[in-house]
């Protein structure tokens, strides 16, 4: 309980700290373990390898190489319109519902191509989950916003649903809180909750990875440091990728981070985002090995 | 500025700005009496149906009109009993209803989620221009097109003649099946793309998409279109008029001719009825019955709409 409180305190109040103290400070020490300590049994399952997306003609975002791996959070950081959410999107094929938008490059899912021959993208979806910006709880009860993963991707029976939708909503530590009014709207329930909702709904169709879109910037610090407790928890059975325009909550959660930048390349009008660092966070946030990166950790950028 | 003018005045218009200011009242005034002329006409209207329709009812019983079965209100001896009107009426909205509701939704979740903005493009201009053919045109389409052609095939109860509420209801169909679509697709424009992102993001094909949370979540707009061209199959005449025939028949059957109560009041108007005679003040008593269902209906979607309305925030 007052190890929560700790780091509900701490969500809340590092964002005033000033920049230089952010270097390496909040840094949790599990993290280091595991990206530290436990290096060469990691396990990767997701790749981009020269990601490039384009929008019409707009080059928004160009090679993008970063590995996802088990028992890890990866976390994006970066400055507005550096391409991060658009990379995000790109591990899921979400991309494909806009209608202009162009993925070249690869992303390999345990040895397939996402954008190949052999991937549909519902099933895709189905297997690298996602939880947005701002909670979108379905305009229906509770129970059904769980239980609409599971009936899309097969027909559970009841007693099935049941189980599914109580162990999806424990997992998501929202099970105590909303037992009893399973059946009232989603939308009775505070931003937090509605937020802890959609994370059940994605583990309701049991992913093998989830990728989370700031999923805290709709939040107060409170909902935010339990959002990120959950990370936490979940991360063992899930590995999950994080954008986030907080560099305190980049810091705090993952295991590795990824740093975008925009740069206005020759023969371009608007910047294009591109990947300027991957490493192990301990290392993004305590000795970057590009200056750039160093620059917006310290706040003198972006 | 002007050193003559007292104190006080400094925090009051001049010049240029006063007379914008003034400008600004009379342009108040305009659209308030604009505005307030929109409640005027409406009075109007009201009282000019009321009138007569208290003259008819002190010449013709309540009774008769309303639980009586034959209609012959021009002829000599009259008879008043509304109910093959009503049955026509509700007749030609059901078949009209039933092309335009579920029509308007397909084409509306193929706009909004299949079709690619390429074939948006192309298909947009026709369902304008579909819903720009004035209704005297889809009149004849019914008479020499979906009559013969359509009614005539489809109806296995018996013969279709010339004239039926078959062929009517069809057309009426065709013609507000536009209005139902740009509805529909407002409806379901107007669902946030979050939530059917939502969706698609947990593996849903398109049409559990649209199943699952387009129509749901854009339930209370698609209502309200629904009533809205059910409101307007109710009210349409020129169509009804030239397709349905002029008798009211009192049946069930579809594929005979009939009268609208809307049919009728364009039959009986154009006819020369002497303006002090119980059969011009019937086309009024009609009139009343119509306006009395159209609002009625009016307010219905009203209710449904803010019953069913989600609030996303």
């Amino acid at each position: 309980m007052v190890e929560d409180m700790n780091k509900v305190m701490n969500s809340g109040v590092s964002s005033s700290a000033s920049p230089s103290k952010v270097i390496g400070v909040s840094v949790y020490s599990d993290n280091v373990q595991s990206a530290e300590g436990n290096t060469p049994a990691l396990e990767m399952i997701m790749e981009s390898q020269d990601l490039k997306v384009h929008y019409g003609s707009y080059l928004a975002v160009r090679d993008v190489n970063l590995q996802v791996h088990k028992n890890e959070i990866t976390a994006l950081i970066g400055p507005s319109g550096c391409g991060k959410s658009t990379i995000l999107r790109c591990f899921n094929r979400m991309n494909d519902l806009i209608p202009t938008a162009k993925v070249s490059g690869s992303v390999i899912y345990r040895g397939i191509d996402l954008y190949g021959p052999d991937a549909n993208a519902g099933e895709v979806r189905r297997r690298i989950g996602m939880v947005f910006q701002k909670p979108n709880p379905f305009p229906k009860s509770i129970f059904d916003n769980v239980a609409f993963g599971p009936r899309v991707n097969g027909k559970p029976s009841k007693q099935e649903t049941e189980e599914l939708v109580e162990r999806s909503l424990k997992r998501a530590a929202l099970w105590d809180e909303v037992k009893d009014r399973l059946k009232q709207s989603a939308f009775s329930l505070s931003g937090g909750q509605q937020q802890r909702l959609c994370i059940a709904r994605a583990l309701a169709v049991d992913p093998d990875v989830l990728l989370m879109d700031e999923p805290c910037s709709a939040l107060d610090p409170i909902a935010t440091g339990r959002i990120e407790d959950l990370m936490h928890e979940i991360k063992g059975e899930y590995p999950i990728v994080i954008v986030t325009h907080n560099m305190q909550q980049a810091a705090r959660v993952s295991n590795r981070t990824a740093f975008f930048n925009t740069e206005v390349d020759a023969d371009a009008t608007r910047p294009t985002g591109v990947l300027v660092e991957y490493d192990s966070t301990q290392k993004i946030f305590s000795a970057p090995s590009d200056p750039r990166t160093e620059q917006y950790i310290s706040g003198r950028m972006g | 500025m002007n050193s003559t003018l007292p104190e006080k005045h400094i925090l009051q218009p001049s010049g240029l700005k006063l007379r914008q200011q003034r400008t600004e009242v009379v342009i108040k005034v305009l659209l308030a009496v604009i505005a307030a002329s929109c409640v005027l006409i409406t009075t109007g209207v009201v009282v000019a149906l009321v009138r007569p329709t208290i003259d008819f009812f002190g010449e013709v019983g309540i009774t008769e009109f309303l639980f009586t079965t034959d209609w012959f209100p021009l002829y000599e001896p009259p008879d008043f009993g509304v109910w093959p009107l009503v049955v026509g009426t509700f007749t030609v909205m059901l078949i009209a209803v039933i092309i335009a509701v579920p029509g308007g939704l397909f084409v509306a979740f193929f706009l909004s989620e299949y079709a690619s903005p390429r074939t948006k493009r192309y298909l947009k201009p026709f369902l304008e221009i579909l819903a720009g053919v004035p209704t005297v045109v889809f009149g004849f389409f019914a008479l020499n097109f979906i009559a013969p052609n359509v009614a005539r095939k489809i109806w296995v109860f018996s013969d279709v003649g010339f004239y039926s509420a078959l062929a009517a209801g069809i057309t009426v169909g065709l013609m507000i099946l536009p209005m139902m679509t740009t509805l529909a697709e407002d409806a379901m424009a107007a669902v946030p793309r979050s939530l059917i992102d939502g969706a698609y993001a947990l593996g849903a094909t398109k049409r559990e998409t649209c199943t699952g949370v387009i129509f749901p979540a854009g339930l209370s707009g698609i209502i309200a279109a629904g009533v809205i061209a059910m409101s307007r199959a109710i009210g349409e005449t020129t169509i009804v008029l030239l397709a349905a025939g002029s008798t009211a028949n009192f049946t069930f059957n579809a594929g005979e001719p009939m009268q609208t109560m809307s049919s009728f009041i364009g039959f009986a108007g154009l006819g020369d009825q002497p303006t002090d005679s119980t059969g011009y003040r019937t086309i009024f008593a009609v009139g009343s019955m119509l306006f009395i269902i159209t609002f009625g209906l009016n307010m219905l979607s009203q209710r449904i709409v803010t019953r069913f309305r989600e609030v996303y925030e």
